[in-house]
């Protein structure tokens, strides 16, 4: 075999790599809503669960957003401080580089470990009970790395020019990081916090030791009440249910998941493209 | 006209010029004073006295500390952990250095012009109100004055007055910059410190702020760094020359360039380095 052959055999395969992995997605897609579509109806999605495989979904859609947001809520304020400590504060020196190195560990922590912790420790020992509060405030243990880090990384990419105009104005440290370096950054941080979200959205494990059992019929009604996920939902009837009708729903749930998922990772996509458009001209 | 005659009216020009600078008073007066960016000493022993209402500019090759020359000035260099300094610097009879001294009222007295252009990613408009904002000195229709007054000096008004709102960074490099003079100005500064104004912009941008900075010396003190040496020649009255941290060289421009009194001076202006 020459040269010239081995060549495009190498140049073949690894194009059929991209093709693999570019397919991954439409596939599953395409998978997910042909098996799903069946059930969606108005009733599906605006009821509530009862005997297990019948009615709607309505609490779960609303838990999963519930959820999500309290838990960006919690989370983002948060991690934007720590992020603004850690960009424009923080000395170099060990205590810093500890706490990275912690929020990078966090970062990676296998899930149900943090629902076991939110669990043991959210759920039993500070009484949450299995509710909205100790599953959002569980979710944000597992973000809140992720939006430090966007954050962190936004923070430091606004240019050192518009910080020394501002100082030299007379403006203090902190108004310019309030009023120059934020906004500038706010894309960016936005991004994160999304992508933060998309994460929570798709959890299953913590969810599921902390914040219900994942078939309630009621909307929440406060922090304390206990909350059904769609991933919790998809997890039951995907496992526990015996009939092809139960699989169907765990599919229609699941094409709902999937278009809730999009819609925030189309708009951290969106919210990018604006931020790098606006940097684009400099 | 050739170079080496003399006409009447150009002697008298020059000695309106010499009565100008010399009857000038000083308005920044650096005395022995020194700088560290931890064991580098970048500033040494400087001790010059710059004038009101004339245009000074410090030249010298790369990295000789005029940028930090500059930025000792308004305390701009407090923003580096490592940076100390010896010695003091007056504006007027205040010690710049002084324990008491309110930075942030420091730099609102110096205004600063950087090399790139760096206005913020805000609107016009915004960027010349930030500094007048930022100090609560006008809200209101005091705020559209203060703004159109300032654009008006830069000299950027007639091109900017209908795209008040649009972003700044849609302006050319030279608007830009003249952009960023206007918001300097916009909190009335005393001093306008200019580190390589016009490296990013072209001939014409560059004319344009030349002659801008001329006008705006009746009112304020000014200060230019500068790698061109026409520049420095054709824009200032009074010129520094600095290497390796030194002032070798301070007088009035004509007599630096014409004849110099360091060898190093001369070497630099033949271009013999830098
Ligand atoms: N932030 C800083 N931290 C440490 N050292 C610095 C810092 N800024 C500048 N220096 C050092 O101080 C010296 C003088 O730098 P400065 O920027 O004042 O030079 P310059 O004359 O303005 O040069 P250029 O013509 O290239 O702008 C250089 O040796 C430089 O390496
Ligand atoms: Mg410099």
């Amino acid at each position: 075999m020459d040269e010239l052959t081995k060549e495009n055999i190498i140049k073949a395969g690894l194009c059929a790599s991209v093709v693999i992995t570019i397919l991954i997605l439409p596939v599953i897609v395409v998978w997910v809503g042909s098996n799903g579509i069946g059930v969606i109806s108005w009733e599906f999605l605006t009821g509530r669960p009862y005997r297990f495989e019948l009615g709607g979904i309505f609490p779960q859609i609303v838990g999963s957003i519930y959820l999500v947001s309290l838990c960006s809520l919690l989370g983002a304020p948060l991690g934007v401080a720590s992020a603004i400590y850690l960009a424009e504060y923080a000395p170099n020196n060990v205590i810093t580089q500890t706490v990275r190195f912690f929020t990078e560990t966090l970062a990676g922590m296998p899930s149900i470990v943090i629902g076991l912790f939110g669990l043991e420790f959210l759920v039993y020992y500070l009484q949450l009970k299995t509710s909205l509060l100790a599953g959002a405030v569980s979710l944000s243990f597992m973000t809140l790395p992720w939006t430090i880090r966007a954050s962190e990384e936004a923070i430091k990419m606004v240019p050192r020019g518009y910080r020394d105009a501002s100082l030299a104005l007379g403006a203090t440290k902190w108004q310019t990081i309030l009023k120059i370096v934020l906004p500038a950054a706010s894309p960016g941080i936005i991004t994160g916090i999304l992508l933060g979200m998309g994460k929570a959205m798709g959890e299953t494990a913590v969810v599921w030791l902390t914040s219900g059992s994942g078939l309630e019929a009621f909307v929440p009604r406060s922090l304390r009440s206990p909350t059904g996920s769609l991933t919790m939902y998809i997890y039951l009837l995907a496992t526990q249910g015996h009939t092809s009708e139960s699989m169907s729903r765990a599919f229609g749930a699941s094409l709902v998941l999937l278009v809730m998922f999009m819609a925030v990772s189309v708009s951290a996509l969106i919210v990018r493209n604006y931020y790098l458009r606006r940097l684009g001209p400099r | 006209m050739n170079g080496n005659e003399i006409t009447p009216g150009q002697a008298m020009q020059d000695v309106f010029e010499e009565f100008r600078i010399d009857g000038a008073v000083n308005k920044v007066v650096f005395r022995d004073f020194n700088l560290w960016y931890g064991e580098n000493h970048v500033l040494k022993d400087i001790s010059v006295e710059i004038k009101s209402n004339i245009i000074t500019s410090i030249m010298g090759p790369s990295g000789c500390g005029k940028s930090t020359f500059l930025r000792a000035i308004d305390r701009m260099n407090d923003i580096i952990p490592e940076c100390r300094t010896s010695g003091q610097v007056f504006i007027d009879e205040d010690n710049v250095y002084a324990e008491d001294v309110d930075v942030y009222e420091l730099r609102k007295r110096v205004g600063m012009v950087f090399q790139k252009p760096n206005p913020f990613p805000q609107s016009v408009y915004d960027n010349v109100a930030y500094g007048v904002r930022i100090h609560g000195m006008a809200n209101g229709r005091e705020l559209d004055e203060a703004v159109e007054r300032s654009l008006r000096m830069a000299a950027l008004w007639d091109e900017v007055s209908d795209r008040l709102d649009e972003s700044a960074l849609t302006l050319s490099g030279g608007q830009q910059q003249r952009l960023c003079i206007a918001r300097a100005l916009a909190v009335e500064p005393e001093i306008l410190l200019m580190d390589e104004p016009c490296s990013a912009l072209d001939p014409i941008a560059t004319a344009k702020i030349e002659t801008l900075m001329r006008s705006l010396q009746e009112k304020y003190t000014v200060v230019l760094v500068t790698h061109n040496l026409q520049q420095a020649a054709r824009v200032s009255d009074m010129t520094a020359f600095m290497y390796i941290g030194e002032v070798v060289e301070f007088g009035r421009t004509k007599d630096l360039f014409e004849n110099p009194e360091k060898e190093l001076t001369e070497n630099y202006i033949t271009g013999k380095f830098g």
